[in-house]
């Protein structure tokens, strides 16, 4: 499969054992700039692991991982550190079991966000330790982009909380703040709706929407939750066990019958067509 | 060759000491995951116990030697699995929950309350024993050089393999080794399982405890002297050994242990003395760098 | 943050209580049988006899025999530990009167010479507090801020305090070029050893922390040729006061300012240049969380992989970190040897840095003030039991257990944010639990 044009992720046969495991085999698929595409299948089909590959946490066994921004720079991430994809890939994501800084508000996790930027900014510190008004102004640059995604995350009055002492659906919101702080190119979100409510999901559906129109950031998403998947996707691409097994429009996913397959069990008609064949 | 077949047989009898402080290294870390950094003092504790009921069973006028050994073992391995017991189950298990590093400053913590307890309780002073086992065996006699194999060696040896075997076993085998496995895999999952992981982790602290009163009582009977702080350095060389060869792996607790004991035998014997603690150390080092996962431990897959 | 005590919390009725408190003493006897017991000494034929000791015995389980009936009457078999009964109350007080207490230790110590200019008892103690006020600010950055749990701290005092005594016998550099260098050095090391240590995981990094420690020991006391060996080295140059001797001599400090001459300035001198570097060290301490690397060592302290998942440098993070507790370390070391004139291996061995360490897991890691209060608490505390020598040991690791299990956080728990979306009021957020 090749990559198409404006393909910002490029995923081609992709790898991952752990042992004797094989948690992901053979997977390629893109992702198109501008797009939500979500990354669907049952419990164990190696979406995580696909993710962990993408943002570095795993070094695949095999494969290419393709990541191009607008200006036509490409990076290959499956040869870069976890923090360097981050930092100079530009690939954001955030975790199925929620990592924020606990003990740090909502403010100052999303100031660390910006420590690149800030670094810089403060010379290494050294500028910094000498309290020059450079750094000052930088800082205060990174507070109002900080405001700037707590209100649009619904968290503005909460900016001086714990993070820790945040409700479960504000903690979701305040990692893909975190995340949009450092400015990415392809945003990667770990089911972001597990246990969110109703209201909460359809609130989501309008960040993620807003993201992707007004600041241009590709998703990519793993998500269990057909009403967000359904809902906001431009393409799903489906696993199981490690393999894809379709990848197109939503439509056409909802109607596939592998999919359907994978999911249910196997339709009943199924089996008395696979019956019929094999001539019992 | 002569020389060097001597100090082999030197360094398998010290590696097994450590081999078996070490088993109760690995055995903790491989089910809860913490450094029991108290677990040396509970070796010098154990060698204590030893010591002391030995002279009291003497003093009691219980003089055959074979009998009285057996009685030090059994004594010295119950009380201080009890002491096992007790510092896991006041100083490590209110910190189950608590964050990453508390354990090990607890045990830091412990450390320290059993060294200057058994100093204030026993003084400072170093305890001699005259030779209880005595006697050996000559393997080579060239003429200017005989290698000796004593019997103190030979009981060192077979037990630290004896103990291993009955272990080994008890872990792969029993009801208690299935608890454990399971408790190393995944403590939560354990306990949904219907595994009492309160009790089964009290009982790897004893079994570690109780390995490391018979690493004591060799100790007593190879070097024939024990004071408070033994435990340290001993316990920071298993640590070693059992980083070496594996955390979380029984025979790899002994097969580190050994290759700890060599190398500072060697190292001591054809280097300098003076930094055989140093070579230790060096080693824990440069093993944590290079091979974190051991010689026998399975590598760790960081968990996102 | 699991809390089952709530439920379980009510007193038992007597029998069960007495019950309790029987297998308690019962576990007592088994453990002091045979330690507390039987004590062992020399007999009259020079080998090792028993000598019994019951009566001890019986006190000391009796005592815990009646500690367990208490505490089964008036707890109940509620787990001790985190939300255990005295925490609230505890973190509470600790919370309320911090604010108050730097200021306030900060204006005792700068007239601490001046109220006891003539005792000089007073006034070494007071240097003895603050140097570990300053290892103590110097390991909490690493430990403290940066979570990195560091148990050779004590390695770069020596590195620091041996730096300044051969640079000072050797080359006879003065103080004020040793002292920045002794310090640099230290950093150096911290590098040295970092760079290829800081990827392990905690508790793997603190064992290596610990065996370097030693390491470093072994090598001080073995090297004679350069170290001294363990005679260490001695007469090394005492400060002078920016190039004036504290002698009575004719160009001394004494003279040139028209004093009459009298030790104790030099002892006066010495405490404000050790409250210098101790402030020195809590400047850069709050300047740097202020700054994006210290806010990095803190985020690093909560969760290092989401650290990476921001971009962040965590091994670079994490040198910066240890360089600098390091480098603090190395300062603290060069006023140690200046101030002793002399220094041999036995000051640095791992129950120094177990006391550093105490002092910052007590005080509350990352608080500067929690930290300052608990190193004059215990170095006061150990002046006071001096006559208790054996036993103040025994209370410190007692200490750091029960602190450990009471109150993880130290005694001021509580972290004050650098950055304020609303302004500083209304922004005292309860401390929360680290995660595991």
């Amino acid at each position: 499969m090749s990559a198409a044009p404006d393909a910002i992720l490029a995923v081609e046969r992709l790898s991952m054992r752990f042992g004797g495991l094989v948690a992901v085999d053979d997977l390629s698929f893109n992702a198109q700039r501008g797009h939500i595409t979500a990354l669907i299948g049952p419990n164990g089909a190696g979406k995580t692991t696909v993710f962990n590959c993408i943002t570095g946490f795993y070094k695949p066994s095999a494969g290419m991982i393709r990541l191009s921004h607008r200006d036509g720079q490409t990076f290959l991430l499956e040869r870069l550190i976890d923090f360097r994809i981050a930092q100079w890939a530009k690939v954001a994501r955030t975790f199925q079991n929620i990592r924020l800084f606990p003990g740090m508000t909502a403010l100052e996790n999303l100031v660390v966000a910006q420590h690149n930027v800030l670094m810089a900014a403060s010379g290494f510190s050294f500028v910094g330790l000498l309290g020059l008004k450079s750094y000052g102004t930088a800082e205060r640059a990174a507070v109002d982009k900080a405001r700037y995604w707590l209100d649009r995350t619904g968290l503005l009055g909460r900016g001086d909380d714990l993070a820790g002492g945040l409700a479960y659906g504000e903690q979701r919101r305040l990692e893909i703040a975190r995340a949009m702080c450092t400015d990415p190119v392809l945003l990667c979100l770990d089911e972001p709706a597990a246990g969110l409510n109703a209201r909460e999901s359809a609130e989501l559906n309008d960040l993620l929407r807003f993201i992707r129109r007004d600041h241009g950031v590709s998703i990519l998403l793993i998500e269990h939750d057909m009403s967000v998947v359904m809902e906001i996707s431009d393409h799903i691409v489906v696993l199981d066990y490690g393999v894809k097994i379709a990848d197109g429009s939503p439509a056409a996913i909802r109607d596939d019958p592998k999919v359907i397959a994978a999911y249910l069990g196997v339709e009943d008609e199924e089996v008395e067509q696979a019956e019929a064949e094999v001539g019992r | 060759m002569e020389y060097f077949l001597q100090q082999l047989i030197n360094g398998l009898t010290l590696g097994s000491i450590y081999g078996l402080i070490a088993i109760g290294y690995t055995m903790v870390y491989g089910i809860i995951g913490m450094i029991n950094f108290a677990h040396g003092d509970v070796f010098m504790v154990g060698g204590f116990i030893a010591l002391i009921a030995f002279l009291a069973l003497v003093a009691i006028g219980v003089s055959a030697i074979p009998l009285a050994l057996f009685l030090v073992l059994l004594i010295a391995m119950g009380l201080t699995a009890l002491y096992g017991w007790t510092v896991e189950r006041f100083a490590y298990r209110p910190l189950r929950h608590s964050f990453r590093l508390a354990p090990l400053i607890s045990a830091i913590g412990m450390s320290i309350v059993l060294q200057n307890y058994v100093q204030i309780v026993q003084g400072a002073r170093v305890k001699p024993l005259p030779p209880l086992v005595e006697g050996g065996h000559t393997l080579i006699a060239s003429e200017d050089f005989a290698v000796q194999l004593s019997n103190v060696q030979i009981i060192v040896v077979t037990t630290t393999l004896l103990l291993l075997a009955i272990f080994s076993w008890l872990v792969a085998r029993t009801r208690l080794g299935r608890d454990m496995r399971a408790c190393e895999q995944d403590l939560k999952m354990a306990s949904l399982v219907g595994i009492n992981i309160d009790r089964t982790i009290s009982l790897t602290f004893v079994i570690g405890a109780s390995l490391a009163a018979v690493a004591g009582i060799m100790y007593l009977l190879y070097y024939g002297v024990v004071d408070f702080h033994i435990g340290f350095v001993a316990g920071v060389k298993a640590f070693t050994a059992a980083v070496l060869g594996g955390i979380g792996s029984l025979p790899g607790a002994v097969l580190g242990g050994l290759l700890i004991g060599l190398i500072e035998t060697f190292w001591s014997a054809y280097f300098s003395i003076e930094y055989k603690d140093v070579a230790a150390f060096s080693v824990l080092i440069i093993v944590l760098i290079f091979l974190p996962s051991g010689i026998l431990g399975r590598p760790e897959v960081e968990k996102v | 943050m699991p809390n089952a005590t709530a439920s379980t919390s009510q007193p038992l009725p007597i029998v069960a209580a007495l019950k309790d408190a029987t297998v308690a003493a019962l576990i007592a006897l088994g453990l002091f049988f045979f330690l507390i017991g039987l004590n062992t000494d020399q007999g009259p034929s020079g080998a090792l006899e028993v000598f019994p000791r019951f009566r001890l015995l019986a006190i000391v389980v009796a005592v815990v025999f009646a500690g367990a009936l208490a505490r089964a009457l008036i707890f109940g078999r509620a787990p001790i530990g985190v939300g255990g009964t005295l925490t609230p109350w505890l973190s509470q007080a600790g919370d309320r009167i911090g604010p108050y207490v730097g200021p306030a230790l900060l204006g005792f110590a700068l007239v601490v010479p001046v109220l006891f200019f003539h005792n000089r008892y007073v006034l070494d103690l007071g240097i003895l507090v603050l140097t570990y006020v300053m290892l103590g600010w110097g390991l909490n950055i690493v430990v403290g801020l940066a979570g990195l749990l560091d148990l050779g701290y004590v390695a770069f005092y020596a590195v620091g305090a041996y730096s300044y005594a051969l640079l000072a016998t050797h080359f006879e550099w003065s103080f004020w070029i040793c002292l920045p260098l002794a310090g640099i050095l230290a950093a150096f090391w911290g590098v040295l050893l970092g760079f290829p240590v800081l990827r392990l995981r905690g508790d793997y990094l603190a064992i290596v922390t610990l065996a370097f420690g030693e390491i470093i020991r072994l090598v001080l006391l073995n090297w004679q040729s350069f170290t001294g060996g363990p005679n260490g080295i001695s007469s090394i140059p005492r400060p002078s006061f920016f190039g004036l001797p504290f002698n009575d001599e004719p160009g001394g400090f004494a003279a040139t300012f028209g004093l009459e001459f009298t030790a104790t300035h030099r002892v006066v001198f010495l405490f404000y240049l050790i409250l210098a570097l101790a402030l020195l060290t809590n400047w850069v301490t709050i300047r740097m969380r202020a700054l994006p690397v210290g806010r990095a060592w803190e985020a690093m302290r909560e969760d290092e992989i989401a650290c990476r998942s921001l971009g962040i440098n965590t091994t670079n993070t994490k040198l910066t970190a240890f360089a600098v507790g390091a480098m603090f370390g190395g300062f603290a070391g060069s006023f140690f040897a200046t101030r002793q004139g002399f220094i041999s291996p036995e000051s640095f061995v791992f129950g120094e840095s177990a006391l550093i360490l105490a002092i910052v897991v007590l005080g509350g890691m990352g608080s500067q003030i929690g930290v300052a209060t608990a190193a004059l608490v215990m170095l006061g505390g150990f002046e006071l039991f001096r006559e208790f020598e054996q036993y103040r040991m025994l209370l410190f690791g007692a200490a750091m257990v029960t602190i450990m299990i009471w109150r993880p956080r130290g005694l001021v728990a509580s972290r004050t944010p650098v950055l304020y979306l609303n302004g500083r009021k209304g922004a005292a957020a309860p401390a929360a639990q680290r995660k595991s």
